[in-house]
């Protein structure tokens, strides 16, 4: 079994499995050559983008031990264990707990403890597995490792190979200025005399980890199991906002969870259209949600936090006690989608496009501006069918539209008529063989206005006799 | 007096009374009004709505239920503009009615909403009178005008302050083309409303108007009426 990505001259091998290891199938082979070898194999798409992003949830995830955790290229992480160590039972206690707890996880590790994180990280992918390296015996450690340990360019690395510098104690003895003389064109994070002086501990190598999220978290811890939420949501709403307008905030994303006494947990979102930390109307907006939210045998912990939240500062209404209206629309946008959902409720968007039931298209109004509606110099009916409905024609014309057709059983007798406009099929969007159409204004004689089409014409080529459809309805 | 002219008699309206009964609708009064068609399939309540809409930049909403898109159409977008709205719409498409109401009522109590307007098509349980006397007071606590388009209801009680029925009439003549529909009329008849008469208009729309509330033009039906409802009588009787 390997994984695939794309290589210059087709699909390469970007990871093996243990197995096909063993049969000496490496990364960055071609998966035909590999395929002609081992007619078995088993090839599967790799996910470079997932991988890296799996690898930040882990590196998140082990902060456990240490807070300054950071993900190291695609492959790796590097944990500041400093002052962290004696929390588990020394450095080599907290290896074997680090290794334990990523195979529950299904991950298998190679781990290294150096003074330096240069060095860790050498030992970790060079070094034989779980080394743990001293202060003191930093050179002695990783002298026998290949100066691709190094982690520099490959143009770099072979250049050191064919001076006869294979290993990083050969380096090591080569004067330093010989080396700074050689190398002082490359930048310091591919200079082999920086790397070195860095996992020596020579050169400073601070590790910058990015700060964990704020989150915005309100619970409620209950002594016995319940079974109804609403009682404790005026609390919540009360303690979030309370948070909230301490950094001055308002939620835009709110998430309340019960976790229930047998273990499972329930949760419901609420987005909301603009920022708010007004307590009661969060409190209307989560009512709104609890009614398919299933409690089971009660829970007894219920969190109500603010996924994502944004700048709100404190805002005056008008001095003449007017109210800001817009922030009035915002709280009933979210209302209405709370409670109808988010694709109800929309704006219309514009599409340039001849059909007219292509022109307009809705945008969900909790994240979009209304638009700006384009000139239309053509007459267009207030109110479009969807999709057309056929009509029945009972005397038809040579030229123009039927002189009685029939819709929804009722017969219609047509007075005037205007026409025709054409409308073409878009050759670049429909499927070959769309008919053309020929809309007409029709006014019957009560003084219904309607808006017929014709599909096609005679001998087009392109299907039977046209069929007249009814498209919409004038004012 | 004025002479008559030799097109027809001319009358001089000495009471002004008469000139101050014609509503206007479009002025904004923060009211519940039911509108009727008068037949199926038409579009001329929706007309008549759009053209009693305000120019402004907070958002109108239009609620409407799955049965009265399915019956009318949708309010098509495109057609706005050149009817004169320029108002941005919010639209809201539920299935059921209640949820119409539901929604329409959460309108009729926001401030920032120049009007609302709900489509319902049919005379569904949940529109009931008390339905009504709860949006008509809510739009009166927030002024906000709330407009109710009933399809395919023959007049179920309701609480609305106005109540209009629209029915279409043969447009009137185009002014190039003798084959073509012209300009919409319409017959609007209000046929309930607080503190006013009843009365039947012919009314018409016009796009270019400047300000919005001449945007509907509501004239009063020439012709002698009772003369005119005699008519096939008369020709009846001729023909047995």
């Amino acid at each position: 079994m390997v994984l695939a990505r794309d290589g210059t001259h087709g699909p390469v091998i970007h990871a093996v499995s243990a197995e096909a290891a063993r049969r000496g199938i490496g990364p960055g082979e071609r998966i035909v050559d590999v395929q002609a070898i081992h007619p078995d194999l088993h090839v599967e798409g790799a996910d470079p983008a997932g991988d890296v992003k799996l690898l930040d949830r882990v590196a998140q995830w082990a902060r456990r031990w240490c807070p300054w955790t950071v993900r190291d290229g695609e492959e790796g992480i590097v944990m500041e264990i400093t002052g962290a160590a004696h929390l588990f039972g020394g450095e080599a206690a907290m290896l074997r707990d680090i290794s334990a707890r990523f195979r529950m996880q299904g991950l298998t590790t190679r781990l290294a403890v150096a003074p330096t994180r240069g060095a860790a990280q050498m030992l970790a992918r060079f070094g034989a597995g779980g080394t743990l390296c001293g202060p003191e015996d930093i050179e002695v450690a990783i002298a026998p490792l290949p100066v691709a340990a190094l982690r520099i360019d490959p143009d770099t690395e072979r250049l050191l190979q064919r001076l006869g510098l294979k290993t990083l104690g050969k380096l090591m003895e080569v004067p330093r200025v010989a080396l700074m003389r050689r190398f002082d064109w490359l930048a310091a994070d591919v200079n082999p005399l920086v790397l070195l002086d860095r996992a020596l501990g020579k050169l400073g190598d601070p590790l910058n980890a990015p700060a964990d999220g704020i989150r915005t978290l309100a619970r409620v811890r209950l002594a016995e199991p319940v079974i109804d939420p609403v009682p404790h949501l005026d609390a919540l709403a009360e303690d979030l906002c309370r948070q909230m307008s301490k950094t001055e905030q308002g939620a835009r994303l709110l998430r309340l969870t019960i976790y229930r006494v047998d273990g499972e947990w329930r949760s419901r979102d609420v987005a909301l259209a603009q920022a708010s930390r007004d307590p009661a109307h969060l409190l209307r907006l989560l009512t709104g949600k609890l009614e398919g939210i299933d409690p089971g045998f009660g829970f007894d912990l219920l969190t109500l936090e603010a996924l994502r939240v944004e700048p709100l500062a404190l805002h005056q209404d008008h001095l003449d006690g007017r109210r800001d209206a817009s922030a009035d629309v915002a709280a009933l946008l979210d209302r209405l989608t709370a409670k109808l959902g988010r694709e109800k409720i929309s704006w219309s968007a514009w599409v340039e496009s001849h059909l007219p039931e292509r022109v307009e298209e809705r945008v969900a109004a909790l994240s979009d501006a209304p638009a700006a509606a384009p000139a239309v110099m053509r007459t267009r009916p207030l109110r479009l069918l969807e999709p057309p409905e056929e009509v029945a024609v009972l005397y038809a014309v040579p030229e123009g539209p039927p002189a009685r057709f029939r819709w929804r059983r009722v017969s219609f007798l047509t007075a005037r008529h205007e026409g025709p406009e054409r409308i073409a099929p878009e050759w670049w969007r429909d499927r070959p063989g769309t008919r053309l159409r020929d809309y007409y204004r029709v006014e019957v004689t009560d003084g219904r206005r309607f808006w017929l089409f014709r599909e096609g014409i005679l001998g087009d080529g392109r299907g039977g006799d046209p069929r007249w459809f009814l498209h919409g309805i004038f004012a | 007096m004025i002479p008559d002219s030799p097109l027809g008699q001319v009358i001089s309206l000495s009471s002004k009374r008469l000139l101050q009964d014609v509503p206007s609708p479009g002025a904004g009064d923060a009211v519940l009004r039911d509108v009727l068609s008068g037949a199926p399939f038409d579009a001329a309540v929706t007309g008549f709505v759009l053209a009693c809409l305000p120019d402004s930049a907070a958002p109108v909403m239009w609620v409407s239920d799955r049965m009265s898109r399915r019956e009318n159409g949708r309010l098509y977008g495109p057609a706005l503009a050149a009817f004169g709205v320029k108002v941005p719409i919010l639209r809201i498409e539920v299935s059921h009615p209640r949820d119409v109401l539901w929604a329409m009522e959460e309108g009729a109590g926001c401030a920032g909403l120049a009007a609302v307007v709900g489509e319902i098509h049919g005379a569904p349980e949940v529109l009931s009178f008390t339905a009504t006397k709860r949006l008509a007071l809510r739009s009166e606590a927030a002024e906000v005008p709330v407009w109710l388009i009933r399809s395919g209801d023959h007049g179920a009680l309701s609480a609305a302050r106005e109540r209009w029925r629209l029915t279409g009439l043969p447009s009137a003549r185009h002014p190039w083309n003798a084959q073509a529909p012209g300009e919409a009329i319409w017959e609007a008849e209000l046929f309930r409303a607080r503190g006013r008469a009843p009365g039947t208009w012919r009314a018409s729309h016009d796009p270019a108007a400047r300000r919005p509330q001449d945007r509907l033009r509501l004239v009063s039906r020439s012709g002698d009426g009772s003369l005119a409802a005699d008519r096939p009588a008369t020709a009846d009787l001729a023909g047995g």
